[in-house]
């Protein structure tokens, strides 16, 4: 098991929080519980993907958010900013008018996150990962949804580093005459970037000083456009970043990183259409695949948790951007890479993911099996209407937090019922119903 | 549908905190003992036995038994009917692989009685 300490972006704000389960029954790795009348998130299978977020009808789920005023104390201050970021705006933001805006907000330098993807093209980085398929690591929340949920799929995880990164070795190289003082910030369109980044003792860790979210940086945008309309001039500052390549701008969309790679490949977008495929994936004993892309969110980054305008225009956005961007990598950009090509020496692969043991009953084997006969014995007793009041997401969680010593059978509402009145109203919804709890005696213990 | 026993002892030996490496050993040669049964057999059952260092897996059928078990385990020769080998069945490789996969196997069959195997695996991972 990894000794290192994941960082959690996602949040629960208890004030806000009801306990209304919306979120325990979304989550795809069971990771919530309700215990007095608030969810409660296990750091353990948590993988970032954000749908607790999406579904929480109180706000009560959030993201945390690195302060602003951090940019003061560094004196260059580099933003390394995904292409998504720039869709998030209608037509009538110009490019220029946000690159301008967000040197006005006190950024020194920007380039594009996508550019990482021409410097791993241009230094010809190849994975390390030998297990076929290849699946791509540029989803962070996928990545860890394997580790936790398919530790048999470990194994065909890519290691390459993400474009972000690599970008910011870049940026990190190429401005290493202003290393006092240089503050690398990454603006994050969902959780499990955040939480990749900032995981401490990594390697991203330390490439990354801080993280502005999304929506924070969009308002942030907005708000300065509107008060300085007349000065933000059309193009008045040109793109004074990398121009990457059509196939680098459009990475983050659904198949912008499978139309490139050889041989036969998939695109897979939105968490339960990825766990349906890796489901099939760790079934099936040979598949002709080579590459597969898998997308936690529905139609890639556009779709992150903390984007602002509707997935689908601001894919259109961006595919129309990347259509007036030229196919070949600009021979200055290409140049400035080589440049720097000694940052990058033996770095562009990554430690393998390993699994992460935390779906067992326990740790010890024995034990493990103990508790799975003692769960099929409670499981057998419970109502098996996955009602969720227990505070467990389905009644098989609830008997396997039992045998876990995690929860108690007490807490099952339905077997509670005693009085006639009651059974008898609970009988006219769900018919008649054996409620045997009395069996069960012994497993309380 | 062949696999789904696979597919559910599979979940169980995640839950059992089981080596994902012996999990994938034991997931092939039990699919393809499960693709056996259901191809030649008139039906059968599983049973797995958990110890602290060996996970033991039977694969009883009722019949009819492999008439050369030395043939059945050379690699390509199969007698699956045609409709199997159209469900993509049918290499010749279940009795071979099944070989590979596990660290030790005992197969009791006769020709009109019944196929009975037992699979061994070391829970020890040897990397």
């Amino acid at each position: 098991m990894s000794t290192q300490l994941f960082h959690h972006a996602l949040y629960i704000v208890e004030h806000a929080c009801k306990g209304c389960t919306h979120c325990m029954k979304r989550c795809p790795t069971q990771a919530i519980r309700i215990a007095k009348g608030k969810a409660r998130i296990d750091n353990d299978l948590c993988i970032e993907c954000g749908q607790c977020m999406a579904v929480c009808p109180n706000n009560a789920i959030a993201i945390e958010q690195d302060s602003l005023s951090q940019l003061e104390s560094y004196t260059t201050r580099v933003a390394i900013v995904p292409a998504v970021f720039f869709a998030q705006f209608d037509d009538s933001v110009t490019l220029g008018q946000i690159i301008t805006t967000l040197y006005a907000l006190g950024f020194t330098h920007l380039y594009l996150a996508e550019t990482g993807v021409d410097i791993l093209t241009v230094l010809e980085a190849k994975d390390q990962s030998s297990s076929l398929p290849l699946i791509s690591n540029f989803c962070p929340s996928v990545q860890r949804l394997i580790q936790v949920r398919f530790p048999l799929l470990v194994g065909n995880l890519s290691t390459l580093r993400s474009p972000a990164q690599v970008t910011a070795m870049f940026a990190r190289s190429e401005l290493k005459t202003l290393a006092d003082g240089l503050g690398v910030f990454y603006f994050s369109p969902c959780a499990a970037k955040i939480a990749q980044f900032k995981t401490e003792g990594s390697e991203e860790h330390r490439l990354f000083d801080g993280i502005i979210n999304f929506d924070t940086a969009y308002n942030l945008v907005c708000s300065y456009l509107a008060k300085h309309k007349e000065a933000v001039q059309e193009e008045t500052r040109a793109f004074s970043f990398p121009v990457c390549t059509r196939k680098a701008l459009r990475w983050s969309l659904v198949k912008g990183q499978s139309s490139n790679h050889s041989g036969r490949c998939l695109a897979v977008d939105e968490m339960h259409n990825v766990i349906e495929f890796l489901e099939i994936l760790e079934d099936e004993q040979e598949t002709n695949l080579q590459f597969l892309e898998l997308d936690a969110c529905a139609e890639g980054c556009v779709g992150g948790i903390l984007t602002v305008r509707n997935r689908f225009l601001a894919t259109e956005r961006l595919r129309h951007w990347s259509s007036t961007v030229p196919k070949q990598l600009d021979q200055n950009l290409c140049e400035r890479i080589l440049r720097h090509k000694s940052a990058f020496y033996k770095n562009l692969n990554l430690e393998p993911a390993a699994p992460l043991e935390v779906l067992g009953l326990d740790t010890d084997h024995a034990k493990a099996l103990q508790k799975l006969r003692k769960a099929e014995r409670i499981l057998a007793a419970l109502p098996g209407i996955d009602c969720g009041l227990c505070g467990s997401p389905c009644c098989k969680a609830l008997a396997e937090d039992i045998a876990k010593s995690q929860a108690s059978i007490r807490q099952c509402v339905v077997l509670k019922l005693k009085s006639a009145k009651d059974l008898n109203s609970l009988a006219r919804i769900w018919g008649e119903r054996s409620i045997a709890a009395d069996g069960l005696k012994d497993d309380q213990a | 549908m062949a696999g789904v026993a696979a597919s559910n002892l599979k979940r169980l030996l995640k839950q059992l905190n089981i080596p994902p490496l012996t999990i994938k050993r034991i997931i092939v040669a039990v699919f393809e003992a499960e693709v056996n049964v259901i191809a030649h057999s008139y039906g059968g059952r599983i049973l797995c036995d958990f110890e602290e260092d060996t996970i033991q897996v039977q694969v009883i059928d009722t019949g009819p038994g492999i008439p050369d078990l030395d043939l059945a385990m050379t690699e390509g020769w199969s007698t699956a009917t045609e409709e199997v080998r159209e469900l993509g069945y049918g290499a010749g490789m279940g009795l071979p692989n099944i070989q590979k996969s596990c660290d030790k196997l005992s197969i009791y069959t006769k020709a009109g009685d019944h196929t009975h195997l037992t699979m061994l695996f070391n829970l020890k991972e040897d990397v």
